[in-house]
Parts: structure tokens; C-alpha cells; sequence
């Protein structure tokens, strides 16, 4: 950095601009959220409405989540959107960690090439990625017997083609995300811990994850999400029998948007605020507070 | 800089085709199989059988074979009353199962990929015509399917499959224009109204056509008095021309959620399926619907069963089959969906709302003026340029 | 452990090694059926011929499906720069708030998103509507109009709606760079500059510039090909790219024809990407 020696003092006023700047940032963070929300709002109105429709009020009702609750595919479906979320949000994140600091931190041959690959599944089409997949599970032979695992009590049967697709296209977002946060991380710190730990395992575990967290935690929350609404891959990937929300919502639509499908994703948006709220409060009992505060 | 990228390029695609010799085993070994089949030279085709598998194309002749414990049955949203499968379950010991598709397209591409495990599956008219070209369906075993004669006589001479050996006819519809009865009083008769509305017409503005490119070519070439599955491209470009001349008009091309803007009154009237408007026309009982005088299309959806069932789904899914062809069923069927049920025997005993009801089973003479779409092979690339063309058009 | 210190290179592709083999055989492999289907004659109705052929190529430069590229690059540009406009704030915002609140107000943030797709579209919809919209009925209510405002089926909807979609994608990745930037910097800055707004283009934006090109990459190219949005909010009156190559592989059955339209955009694609790294590391390091 070039620094023109420049200095200029007015600290009064300072205050008082850096002061307003605060109110209008929290003002403006305010409207964003409420930009963000609004159509959630509306989403959640009208899966009480008494009608078929999605957009003209005719009363109050809980109709709609009673014929949900009724649909016991519906539910399977979303422990199955949950449960694959969060399977191949795990995997991702490692893989998309990993080689977030191969590529960051290290020059080696062929390089760009690696770099490339890593860029690739966030460009390409997903139904052409997502015909492709099916066609190489064909040829392979892999994928489609499915993992049988109780989940909250729903037994599932995810097949492990499903997973794969998504880990496939999730890893590169989530290293995207974490190489921006390592991009800018100052490396001083690190450098002072491996002069007095000695260890390269315990700089990395005790210095660089906990200031990598934040990009960790933002890939993280991008692959689930990315995951939870995928329809394409999951569509083309699946074997019979396996459902998640979006391919039975993309089904449901060809009948027409009605209140029931509004009712599912509150359900959908209760059901991980609740998981949410769950895991935080877990976190806060068992106490991290010690050392590095870790993004939340 | 330039070199740098050419560089990566083909550094990926080495790397690549590592990666593909090193699966090279799986491959080398799955390739040949379109030698098995003489007449298949695709080779997503020879992918279709897994190990468990063993003879699949085949019919089951040998005796002794027991039904399957439980199908699935690969069927679009919402198309059949729920009771159906506790009722076939409990008649029958084998469960169900569903998966939903939300396209022909989306069925064949996932078919043609290679997908399994789906026993029963319920296609349309021209993507059943498809599907036997391309070696995808299992024969009927009509003598598991007992009930077939109660089938309406017209519905065993199909273009598509005369006879009824890969497929037996479950619902069938129409497609036209449905329209706003309180704000719309005189909806145009004819397709003219809609292809070359004026901007006095209350409805210019405010209605949507199907984002379909057969749906939407069949209706102009039908209302120019062309053969709706022409392959003249003269004809094709003067029916590209007045789609593009008439998207001033329209609001929207939409599949999904088009009655719902009828009925709420966002627009006046819409090119749709007439199962979706007499079931919003249920809610709003503001919503009619006809078939434009110069005529509209027809569509059949059938059940079929794909070519890559084990003997044991096959017998299931022809027990499966046989159970919605019963009087009683094909009746449940029908009034659930507000679709024409070709069930001959279930007429009989129907409610006389549904059966007598004109935009459910149309008269003979509006039947004579109802078109099939047919597959093109190749030349549906054609209209797919075309449709491009209208709909990247200012 | 020595020897692995001394060689950087060895360290970096053990760490690489199994995010690698992983994309390798499930990306990779994939990929390259793309690329062999490319250059095959079609089958009938899907799949493919085993002829060799370069026609699926060339049909690719169709002006059509050039101007069709020209549009959505127009639309996910500005998509891109909205969304930046409105994202950094936002991820300014969360990184500044104090520590304990700022993970409540990432999962605030992306749980709009665990909805559906598609009915946060369509509930757009709801809002949006000419004539039966509620922001329409509204004004005109109250009396603020007299002729509804064209709010959907346009492109004012269709970016609209990406700009909805992606915001949480940009904030991401900003807010990862913003988060914990060392305060003593910003305080070093403020006292040099003259004014915070100076402070704030010589230090804080630089810092965070790794969070910005990220982000930017992450909406701009899924943005590129979208075509959901288009179809329900701009009423499926205008074509974009990922229109275009689902088409081929469903409604004209021409698998090798969207092979070839897929790579030929990633190839583009990826030299754009590449270019765009470079060139934001360099002015980055120059500053």
C-alpha cells in the first residue's frame, strides 16, 4: 500500500458522520431483510387461504395442512431434501475446504488446470450435468443402490447417485466461497504459531480453521441451501422410489399452484428454523466461548 | 495469456480422459451390448439393464411366476384418487409406490438415460409412439389384463398402438381456450380472435398461450388450415410468422399456473388443458372453456410398462393395470381428475354431471375437428427453431 | 513431516488429493460424455449416433442463439451489479454487528431460502401481477395511480426476481473477507485519511475484494442460465441461454446439439472466469 502523507484532523465531526453511518447501515440492513422476507410473508399468508388460490384471499383455513399432513409422501420427501441437504453439505464442505487451501495456498505444476476443474461445476448447464450423471451411473454401474438409514425416526432410502450429484456441484461453490475468505487472511499469525507450536497439524487446527470459520460456515450454508432447492440433478440422478420436495413440488405445479404447495414449504421453512434453532442453542451449551469465536 | 488457457484446455481434457481410463473397465464392458439388440445402435439404449436383471426384454412366459411385493408407479402429480392404491393393496397384497415426472420430456430423457426401477409409467399419445420406436415398452400380457374389455372399442385402434399391445389408454383430454365468464362475455370463437386479436380487444393483452411448441404450432396451423404435424416449412414459417405477429397480444406463455390467472381475473382467457380449467372452474365458478371452431388438439395419457422390468414387475404391474381398467375404478379415475375416462363399462355406471358433461367428453362434431400431435424424429428440431425464433422475437 | 515442509508441492497435492480424484471420476468422467456427444450425429429421440460429426459445432454460432447470448449476458450483468450494490451493504452490515448476533443473522439471511423455488417465485408473482397484483391493487387504492405500473412480464421482473434469488449468494463471500478485518487497520486508515470514505476505498474495499469477485462469479454465471425465473416472471415471452440448451436435451430430443451449446458457453465461460481472477488478483496486489 502506498500511503500519500496526508493529514487532516476534524475528530468532532468524525464521530458524528461515522455515528450516522451506523444508524443508516442498521436502517438499510433492516429494509434488505424486509426485501427478503416479504415474499416469504406472502408465501405463508396464503397457505391459510380458504380457496384454491395462491393469490386472491377468500378466508382463513388450515384445510391445506391437513390435506398435507394426510400426503405421507410429501413428508417423506422432505426428510428426504433434509437428509441429503445435510449429507452432502458435510462431504462438500470438507472436499470444497480441502481444496480451497490446495489452491490458495500452494503453487504447483498443472495448476490451472486444477484450478479450472474446480471452476467448471458452477458454469456448467445442470440438465446437460445432470444427463450426464444419469448416463455415468448407467455405464458404471455405481450409485443407485440406495443407503438405508434412520433419520429422526423417518426411515429413508437415499440412493447414493443422489449424493454424489450433489457433492459434485457443491464442492466448487464452497470452495469458491472459502478461497475468498483465505484470499484475504493475514498470514502473520499462522506464521508466529508454527514458530512457537512447531506442529503443523496444531497451527492449522488451533490458528487457521477458526479464522477460516466464516468461509467455511458461508460455503457451508450455500451448499445446503443450493442442495435443499436442487430439482435438475436430483430429478435425472435418483432411482425410482426416491423423492425430494422440489421434484414432487415440480410435479405438483403441472396441476396448477395451489395453497398446498404453500403449506409445504411453511412446513419446510418451520421445520429447519426449528433444526436452526436447535443446533445454535446446543452450541451455546457446550460452550465455545474460550478461545476464537468461530462466526457464530 | 492466451497460451495459459489453451494450456489448462487440454490439460483438462488429459485429465479427463485419465479419469475415463481409469473407469475404462466399466465402459469397455457395457459398450458392446448394443450387439445383443441388433436394431439398437444408440448407447444410452444398451445401458438400460443392471446386473439384478438378468433377462428383462423379455415377457414372462415361464409359469410360476409371483407378482412383485411392491411397484412404483411413475406418474404425473395428482392423477389418481387417492383411495386407488390402498384399494389395489388390499385386493392384491402389493404396494405402491409413486414418483412424479412434470413432463414427457422429463420422463423419456430420464428413460433414455438409462433410469430403472419403475414399473408402470403413464406417458401421452406421441411420446408413446416414441417410446415403442425406440424398443422402450414391454409387450401386454392381455391375458393378465382381463378387463380390457371393457375399454371403448374406438380406444383399441389408436395410431399410436392399434391393438393395445405396449399400452392401455387412462385419461384423455382436449386442448383449448378457457376464459373469465364474469369479466368476459364474448370470448372470440374462433383461433383468429386469439392470433390476430386487435388491441380493442378487451382481451388483448391479457391472455397466455402454452409454453409448448407442438401445442402452440398445432393451433396455428390448425387455424391457418394446415395439417397440425405438417412438415412443409413453408406452411411452418407462415405459422411462425403469425405467432410472432400475435405475441403483442399475449401476456405470457405459461403452462402451469395459467387457469389461476383466468379465474383470479388477471387475464381474460387462456390456451390450456381442459382438465385444469374445470377443476379451477370447481373453485371460481367463473371459468368456461371450449374448443375454437376451426378445432384444437386431442391427448391421451396411457399406462405402459417399460422394457427393463423383472418378470415379477411386469405380472404387478399388469395386475395394476387390469385394477384401473375395473367399471368402478375407471370411474373413481375419471371424475376425480375431470378427464375423460375411455373405460366404456365405467360410463355406464358414472355420475351423469361427468359423463354428460360437453367440455368433458366432447360432442362427435367437435371430436371430428381434434387433432393428434404426433412425433416428428428429426424434424422436431425444426420447430424447435422456429418456436426459439417466436419467442426470442421483440 | 520434514521432508513435507520442504516440499510445498508434495503438501499441496496431499491436501488436494481427494477433492481431485473425487471431481475426476463425478465430474470429470461426466464431462467428458459431454464432450465425446459433441461431436456425434443425434438419435432420432435422444441419444445418440456413433458418427463422428463437427455440424452440431457449427450450428452453434446461429446469430439467433448469439443475440439469445448477447441478451442474457445483458441480464446477468446487470443482475450482477444490482446485486452487488445491494449485497455489500448487507454483508458490511452483518460483519459489523457484534459478534454473538452475526450467526443468527447469516441463517436470517439464507432461510427465506429453504422455501421452494418456485413458490418464492410464484409468490413474487402474487405481488407483481398487472391487474390482480397486490402492490398494483394497492396504489391503486389509494389512489397514487390510475393505470397499473407493467411490473411482470418484462425485464424489470425477470431481474427482479435473479436479484431476489442470488442476494444471499453475493452477501456470502463478502461478508467471509469482511468478517474480523483487523479493526487496528481501519483505525491506522482512519486516522491517515482525511475522510472515512477514503479510508474506506483504501483499505476496507481491497480487503474484501476477494469476497466481491467471488460473489460476483457466483451470481453472475448461474444468472447467465436462468431460465425458471424468465419463464414465470417474465411470462416466458423472452429467450435465454439455459432456455435454449433445455430445449435441446427435452423438447427437440437433440442431446449432441446441447452438448455442443454446453461446452462451447463453458469453454467461454471458464476463459472469462480465469481472465476476470487474474485480472482482479493483479489490481489487487498492485494496490
Amino acid at each position: 500500500m502506498s500511503v500519500p502523507a496526508r493529514f487532516q484532523s476534524n475528530d468532532r465531526w468524525q464521530q458524528i458522520k461515522s455515528k450516522m453511518g451506523g444508524w443508516s447501515l442498521t436502517t438499510y440492513g433492516i429494509l434488505a431483510f424486509a426485501f427478503l422476507y416479504l415474499p416469504i410473508l406472502i408465501l405463508v399468508i396464503f397457505s391459510f387461504n380458504d380457496a384454491r388460490s395462491v393469490s386472491k384471499w377468500a378466508g382463513f383455513t388450515f384445510d391445506w395442512y391437513g390435506k398435507m399432513f394426510k400426503d405421507g409422501q410429501i413428508l417423506l420427501s422432505i426428510w428426504n431434501s433434509l437428509f441429503l441437504a445435510i449429507v452432502s453439505t458435510i462431504i462438500s464442505t470438507v472436499l470444497g475446504t480441502l481444496a480451497a487451501l490446495g489452491l490458495e495456498r500452494y503453487r504447483f505444476r498443472g495448476k490451472t488446470a486444477v484450478d479450472s476443474m474446480f471452476y467448471l461445476p458452477v458454469i456448467i448447464p445442470d440438465i446437460a450435468m445432470a444427463i450426464m450423471l444419469l448416463l455415468f451411473f448407467n455405464m458404471s454401474g455405481i450409485g443407485f443402490t440406495p443407503w438405508k438409514v434412520n433419520f429422526f425416526g423417518a426411515r429413508l432410502a437415499v440412493p447414493y447417485s443422489v449424493i454424489i450429484g450433489h457433492v459434485a456441484f457443491n464442492t466448487s461453490f464452497v470452495a469458491i466461497v472459502v478461497r475468498a475468505r483465505l484470499a484475504q487472511m493475514d498470514r502473520t499469525l499462522e506464521e508466529a504459531a508454527s514458530d512457537l507450536y512447531a506442529n503443523a497439524w496444531q497451527t492449522f487446527r488451533r490458528v487457521t480453521l477458526p479464522m477460516l470459520m466464516p468461509g467455511i460456515v458461508g460455503g457451508a450454508l450455500l451448499a445446503f441451501t443450493l442442495s435443499l432447492d436442487d430439482f435438475v440433478i436430483t430429478f435425472f440422478t435418483s432411482g425410482a422410489g426416491f423423492n425430494t420436495l422440489p421434484v414432487r413440488v415440480f410435479g405438483m405445479i403441472k396441476k396448477g399452484v395451489t395453497p398446498k404447495i404453500n403449506a409445504v414449504s411453511t412446513l419446510m421453512l418451520a421445520v429447519s428454523l426449528t433444526l436452526v434453532v436447535i443446533s445454535i442453542l446446543l452450541s451455546r451449551r457446550s460452550g465455545d466461548g474460550d478461545s476464537v469465536q468461530m462466526g457464530f | 495469456m492466451q497460451r495459459k488457457h489453451l494450456f489448462a484446455l487440454i490439460a483438462i481434457l488429459l485429465i479427463a480422459t485419465m479419469a475415463l481410463a481409469a473407469c475404462g473397465g466399466a465402459k469397455a464392458t457395457e459398450a458392446p451390448k448394443p450387439a445383443e439388440k441388433p436394431a439398437a445402435t444408440e448407447a444410452p439404449q444398451a445401458t438400460e439393464a443392471p446386473k439384478e436383471e438378468a433377462k428383462p426384454t423379455e415377457a414372462p412366459k415361464e409359469e410360476g411366476v409371483k407378482p412383485a411385493d411392491e411397484i412404483v408407479v411413475y406418474n404425473w402429480s395428482d392423477y389418481v384418487d387417492p383411495e386407488m392404491y390402498g384399494m389395489f393393496t388390499e385386493q392384491t397384497g402389493i404396494k405402491i409406490g409413486e414418483d412424479n415426472f412434470s413432463s414427457n420430456e422429463d420422463l423419456l430423457a430420464k428413460l433414455q438415460g438409462g433410469a430403472t426401477g419403475y414399473s408402470v409409467i403413464v406417458p401421452s399419445d406421441y411420446t408413446v409412439a416414441i417410446m415403442i420406436e425406440e424398443g422402450m415398452l414391454a409387450e401386454l400380457d392381455h391375458d393378465n389384463i382381463p378387463n380390457l374389455k371393457n375399454l371403448d372399442p374406438e380406444f383399441t385402434k389408436l395410431y399410436y398402438d392399434p391393438g393395445n399391445k405396449y399400452c392401455v389408454p387412462y385419461l384423455w383430454g382436449t386442448t383449448g381456450i378457457g376464459y373469465n365468464t364474469e369479466l368476459l362475455e364474448n370470448p372470440p370463437k374462433s383461433w383468429k380472435g386469439i392470433f390476430e386479436a386487435k388491441e380493442d380487444d378487451p382481451w388483448f393483452g391479457r391472455m397466455t398461450l402454452l409454453d409448448d411448441v407442438r401445442e402452440v404450432f398445432s393451433a396455428a396451423l390448425i387455424y391457418l388450415g394446415y395439417d397440425n404435424n405438417t412438415q412443409d416449412e413453408a406452411q411452418l414459417e407462415e405459422a411462425k410468422n403469425l405467432l410472432i405477429k400475435a405475441k403483442k397480444g399475449v401476456s405470457g406463455y405459461d403452462n402451469d399456473n395459467y387457469e389461476d390467472l383466468v379465474g383470479s381475473g388477471e387475464n381474460l382467457l387462456a390456451h390450456g388443458w381442459n382438465g385444469d380449467f374445470l377443476q379451477a372452474a370447481d373453485e371460481y365458478e367463473n371459468i368456461d372453456y371450449y374448443i375454437p371452431e376451426e378445432g384444437g388438439t386431442i391427448w391421451i395419457d396411457n399406462m405402459c410398462i417399460p422394457a427393463n422390468v423383472t418378470p415379477e414387475q411386469k405380472l404387478a404391474a399388469e395386475m395394476y393395470i387390469n385394477f384401473v381398467l375395473d367399471p368402478k375404478v375407471g370411474d373413481m379415475l375419471g371424475e376425480y381428475n375431470y378427464y375423460a375416462t375411455p373405460n366404456k363399462a365405467s360410463l355406464e355406471i358414472a355420475d351423469p354431471e361427468y359423463k354428460d358433461n360437453p367440455l368433458v367428453f366432447p360432442p362427435p362434431e367437435i371430436r371430428a375437428k381434434l387433432h393428434f400431435i404426433k412425433p416428428l424424429g428429426e424434424f422436431e428440431s425444426v420447430y424447435q427453431r422456429l418456436w426459439d425464433e417466436v419467442k426470442s422475437a421483440q | 513431516m520434514e521432508r513435507l515442509r520442504r516440499h510445498p508441492e508434495l503438501q499441496a497435492w496431499l491436501i488436494l488429493a481427494i477433492p481431485v480424484i473425487f471431481l475426476l471420476i463425478f465430474f470429470m468422467a461426466p464431462l467428458l460424455i459431454v464432450f465425446v456427444y459433441s461431436f456425434l450425429e443425434r438419435g432420432k429421440y435422444g441419444g445418440v449416433e456413433w458418427v463422428f460429426t463437427l455440424d452440431n459445432i457449427r450450428r452453434v454460432f446461429d446469430p439467433l442463439y448469439f443475440k439469445t447470448f448477447l441478451r442474457s449476458f445483458y441480464i446477468a450483468i446487470v443482475t450482477t451489479l444490482i446485486t452487488l450494490g445491494l449485497g455489500y451493504p448487507l454483508a458490511y452490515f452483518i460483519a459489523k454487528s457484534p459478534p454473538n448476533r452475526r450467526g443468527a443473522l447469516l441463517f436470517a439471511l439464507m432461510i427465506p431460502f429453504w422455501t421452494n423455488f418456485l413458490i418464492r417465485t410464484y409468490a413474487w408473482l402474487t405481488l407483481l401481477r398487472t391487474h390482480t397484483g397486490l402492490i398494483n391493487v394497492t396504489l391503486m387504492n389509494w389512489g397514487l395511480l390510475s393505470k397499473p405500473l407493467p411490473l411482470y412480464g418484462n425485464d424489470f421482473a425477470i431481474i427482479l426476481g435473479l436479484v431476489y434469488g442470488w442476494l444471499p449468494v453475493m452477501v456470502l463471500p463478502i461478508y467471509a473477507a469482511l468478517e474480523r478485518l483487523d479493526e487496528s487497520l481501519l483505525e491506522a486508515a482512519r486516522d491517515l485519511y482525511a475522510s472515512s470514505g477514503k479510508a474506506f476505498w483504501r483499505v476496507t474495499w481491497p480487503l474484501s475484494l476477494p469476497g466481491v469477485v467471488a460473489g460476483s462469479m457466483l451470481v453472475f454465471i448461474p444468472s447467465l442460465g436462468a431460465f425458471v425465473t424468465p419463464a414465470i416472471l417474465g411470462g416466458g415471452k423472452s429467450l435465454m441461454i439455459g432456455n435454449i440448451i433445455s430445449n435441446q436435451f427435452l423438447g427437440a430430443h437433440d442431446w449432441p446439439f446441447g452438448s455442443a451449446l454446453s461446452m462451447v458457453m463453458m469453454i467461454a465461460m471458464l476463459a472469462a472466469t480465469l481472465i476476470y481472477f487474474r485480472w482482479t488478483k493483479k489490481s489487487e496486489s498492485s494496490l
